[in-house]
C-alpha cells in the first residue's frame, strides 16, 4: 500500500518536471544567499574581532558557507535530472542512483535544519566571549604606544559611538581600570600621586569615561570627568542625570546587533530547508511516476506517483531487516570463523 | 540632398527597429536612475537642512525629478514607436507626429545640457547657504529648550561626529560664542561665558590620549601638551568644507551622469531618424537619411517659417493703407 499515491499521465508528468525544474533553479538561487549570508556573517564578525580578543569562534560562519555551496551543486544535479525526466533516453542513467541521491537529500535537509537551530544556540557562547573580550580591550584602551594593541582606543571610541554604548555593563566599567596612559600623567602633581596611592594596584583610577560615551542628545554639555560628584558641577545629580551619557553597556548592543543577524539567518535557513523538502518531495513523485508506467514502451502510458512505495511501518521494517541482514552477514562469518579454527 | 543616406533592406530595416527598441528600454533605465538620484539628493538636503538654516535651494533636486519622469515618457514612447514601425498598420497612426517628437526629443537634449550645467553651477548657493547656517547653528547651540531650536545641539554633534569636523571654518569658532547654556553656566565676559574649549563631538577617536576638550590655548593647563603641535588631539577640519565637499561631489558626478546620457541619446536619436523614413512597400529597399535636405537648406527652412509666422501680418497691414 503506497504512500500519498497521485495518478499521472503524459501531460501531467510533464507539468510536474517542469515545476520541480523551476523550484530547484529558486533553490539555487536560495543556495546562494546562503552563502552570501554566511560571508557576510564572517565578514562582520572579523570587523570586530579585536573587541572579542580574536577568541571568536568562526564555526557558524564556515558552516553556512559550506551549506549554501552543497546546496547549489544538489540543486543544480536535481534540475538536471528533473530536465532529463522528459527525455525517456537520458532519463535512463540517472534512474540507479535516484534512489541514493534522494536518501542523500533527506539526510541533507536535516543536516540543513540543524544548522538553523544552532544559528538560534550559538548566542550563548557569543555573549561570554563577547563580555570577556570587551573587559580586556577596555583595559587595552590606553595602551596607544604599545604595538599591537595601539588602534584599541580608536576601535573602542567608534564602537561606543556607532552602538550608542558604554563599557562592558554600563559607565562604571571605567571608573574601576586606568584609561589614560601613563605618558599623560604628571607623577610630580599632588593629585595624581593621590589617585595612584589610593588603590592597591598603583593605577590612576577615576570617576570619569571616554568622550565616547556622551550622548550628543544631552540638553547639556558633556560632563566626562568627576561624574559621582555633584558639586563639582552646577545644577548636576547623577542619581537622576539620564541623558549624559549612554546608560546601555556595549556587551548588551553588540550581542543584541549579532544575536538580531544571527536570528534572521535562522529564519532564513528554516525557510530554505522547507524548500528543500518541497524539491525533495517533487523529485521523489518525478521518480515514482516514471518507474511505475503500465507500459514500459510507451512514453505517453499512464502512470502512479508516490512518496513512500509501502506505508511508512512497511518501509521501517524493511530498512530494519537490510540492517539485520547486514549484520547477519557478519555473524554468519563469525560463525563459520571459530569453527574452523577449532 | 538629403544629409548621410543610408540604403536599407527590410532585414536591415527589423534589425535596426530591434536593436533602436533595446536602446530605448535602457534609456528608461537610465530615466529612473535619473529620478532616483534627484530623490536622494533632495532627501539629503532635507537631512541636513538644519544646518543650512531651512534656507537651501530644492531647485535642482526638483529639476532632476521633473527630468527623469520626462525621460522615462519620452523615451517609453520612443520605444512603442520603434515596436510598431515594423508593422506598416500600426505605424501608419504615428507616422503624422513623428516629426514633432523629433524636435521635442531634441529640445529635451538641450534642456538636459542645461540641467547638467545647473548641476555644477548650483554649487557656490550651496557653498554659501552652509556658511550661514553653520554660522547660525553654532550660535543656537545651547538653545536646547527654545522650541525650534532644541535639536541644534544634537543635530550638530551628529555632523561634527559623521563628518569628522569642528566648527565653521575650525574649532575657534567654538571660542567666540557661548555654547554652554546659561542654565548650567553664569556669564564671564558681557555676561557671555567665553571659554577656549569645545563640544566632546569634535573629539578626535584617533588621538594617542584622552580628548582634550577644555582650555585648549593653555599650554600649562595639561600635561606635555602643546596646541601648536598637536593635530590628532580634536578635528581639524571645519565643517562648511566638509559637508560642501560632500554635497560638491554629489552634484558633479549627477552632472557628469547627465552628460554621458545626453550625449549616448543623441546619438542614437539620430540614427533613429533615419529608420522612420520608410517606403510604402513594406518589403522594397529604402533610403534613410539624417535630414531631408542639408543642413544649411534645413535651417534656411525654419527661418523661412519664422519668418512667415511673423511677418504675415506685417505685409497685409502695408497693403490696406494702399487700399485705403
Amino acid at each position: 500500500m503506497a504512500l500519498m499515491t497521485v495518478k499521472f499521465d503524459l501531460k501531467k508528468r510533464v507539468k510536474l518536471a517542469q515545476t520541480v525544474w523551476f523550484m530547484y533553479w529558486f533553490a539555487v538561487m536560495a543556495g546562494i544567499l546562503v552563502f552570501s549570508m554566511g560571508l557576510f556573517f564572517k565578514i562582520e564578525l572579523r570587523k570586530r574581532s579585536e573587541l572579542m580578543d580574536n577568541n571568536e569562534s568562526h564555526f557558524l560562519p564556515n558552516l553556512l558557507i559550506f551549506m549554501g555551496l552543497v546546496i547549489c551543486c544538489i540543486n543544480a544535479l536535481g534540475g538536471k535530472i528533473c530536465y532529463d525526466s522528459l527525455d525517456p533516453s537520458k532519463f535512463v542513467k540517472w534512474k540507479p542512483m535516484l534512489n541514493i541521491f534522494l536518501t542523500g537529500c533527506m539526510i541533507f535537509n536535516a543536516l540543513l535544519l540543524s544548522t538553523a537551530f544552532l544559528c538560534f544556540l550559538m548566542r550563548i557562547p557569543l555573549q561570554f566571549t563577547l563580555a570577556e573580550g570587551l573587559r580586556n580591550g577596555m583595559r587595552f584602551y590606553k595602551d596607544t604606544d604599545t604595538p599591537g594593541r595601539c588602534y584599541m582606543k580608536r576601535t573602542l571610541d567608534l564602537m561606543q559611538m556607532e552602538f550608542r554604548c558604554c563599557g562592558t555593563d554600563s559607565f562604571r566599567d571605567w571608573f574601576e581600570i586606568q584609561w589614560v596612559s601613563n605618558r599623560y600623567l604628571d607623577f610630580s602633581a599632588k593629585e595624581v600621586r593621590d589617585r595612584i596611592g589610593s588603590n592597591v594596584d598603583g593605577q590612576y583610577l577615576m570617576d570619569g569615561v571616554p568622550f565616547s560615551c556622551c550622548n550628543p542628545s544631552s540638553p547639556r554639555p558633556c560632563i566626562q570627568y568627576q561624574m559621582t560628584n555633584n558639586t563639582a558641577h552646577y545644577s548636576y545629580d547623577h542619581y537622576t542625570e539620564e541623558l549624559n551619557v549612554w546608560r546601555r553597556g556595549c556587551s548588551e548592543a553588540l550581542l543584541s546587533y549579532y544575536g538580531g543577524m544571527m536570528n534572521t539567518i535562522g529564519a532564513l535557513v528554516i525557510l530554505v530547508t522547507m524548500l528543500e523538502v518541497g524539491v525533495t518531495v517533487g523529485l521523489q513523485y518525478v521518480h515514482s511516476s516514471l518507474s511505475s508506467l503500465s507500459n514500459p514502451e510507451d512514453p505517453e502510458s499512464e502512470s502512479e506517483g508516490w512518496l513512500l512505495e509501502k506505508s511508512v511501518k512497511d518501509t521501517f521494517t524493511d530498512i530494519m531487516a537490510k540492517m539485520k541482514m547486514g549484520k547477519g552477514a557478519k555473524v554468519e562469518e563469525g560463525g563459520e570463523a571459530p569453527p574452523a579454527a577449532s | 540632398m538629403p544629409l548621410m543616406p543610408v540604403k536599407f533592406t527590410l532585414q536591415k530595416r527589423v534589425k535596426l527597429a530591434q536593436g533602436l527598441w533595446m536602446l530605448y528600454w535602457v534609456s528608461v533605465m537610465v530615466g529612473i536612475l535619473i529620478f532616483s538620484l534627484g530623490i536622494f539628493f533632495k532627501v539629503e538636503l532635507r537631512k541636513r537642512s538644519e544646518m543650512m538654516d531651512n534656507n537651501e535651494s530644492h531647485l535642482v533636486p526638483n529639476l532632476l525629478i521633473l527630468t527623469g519622469l520626462l525621460t522615462c515618457a519620452l523615451n517609453a514612447f520612443g520605444g512603442k514607436v520603434c515596436h510598431d514601425s515594423l508593422d506598416p498598420m500600426k505605424f501608419a497612426k504615428w507616422k503624422p507626429m513623428l516629426k514633432q517628437y523629433f524636435t521635442g526629443c531634441l529640445a529635451f537634449s538641450a534642456a538636459l545640457l542645461v540641467v547638467a550645467l545647473l548641476c555644477f553651477l548650483m554649487q557656490f548657493s550651496v557653498y554659501l547657504t552652509l556658511a550661514e547656517g553653520l554660522k547660525n547653528g553654532i550660535r543656537f547651540y545651547k538653545d536646547t529648550d527654545t522650541p525650534g531650536r532644541c535639536f541644534m545641539k544634537r543635530t550638530l554633534d551628529m555632523t561634527q561626529i559623521e563628518f569628522r569636523c569642528c566648527g565653521n571654518n575650525n574649532f575657534r569658532d567654538w571660542f567666540e560664542v557661548q555654547w554652554i547654556s546659561n542654565r548650567v553656566q553664569t556669564g564671564n565676559v558681557e555676561g557671555k561665558f567665553l571659554m577656549d574649549s569645545v563640544p566632546f563631538s569634535c573629539c578626535n577617536p584617533g588621538s594617542p590620549r584622552p580628548c582634550i576638550q577644555h582650555h585648549l590655548t593653555n599650554n600649562s593647563a595639561h600635561y606635555d601638551y602643546d596646541l601648536r603641535t598637536e593635530e590628532l588631539n580634536i578635528w581639524t577640519r571645519g565643517c562648511r568644507e566638509a559637508l560642501f565637499s560632500y554635497f560638491s561631489s554629489m552634484m558633479s558626478s549627477i552632472g557628469a551622469l547627465i552628460i554621458a546620457a545626453d550625449m549616448a541619446g543623441l546619438k542614437y536619436l539620430t540614427t533613429s531618424l533615419e529608420s522612420m523614413a520608410d517606403p510604402e512597400n513594406p518589403e522594397c529597399e529604402s533610403e534613410g537619411w539624417l535630414l531631408e535636405k542639408s543642413v544649411k537648406e534645413t535651417v534656411c527652412d525654419a527661418c523661412a517659417k519664422l519668418k512667415a509666422l511673423i511677418k504675415p501680418n506685417q505685409v497685409t497691414e502695408g497693403e490696406e493703407p494702399t487700399a485705403a
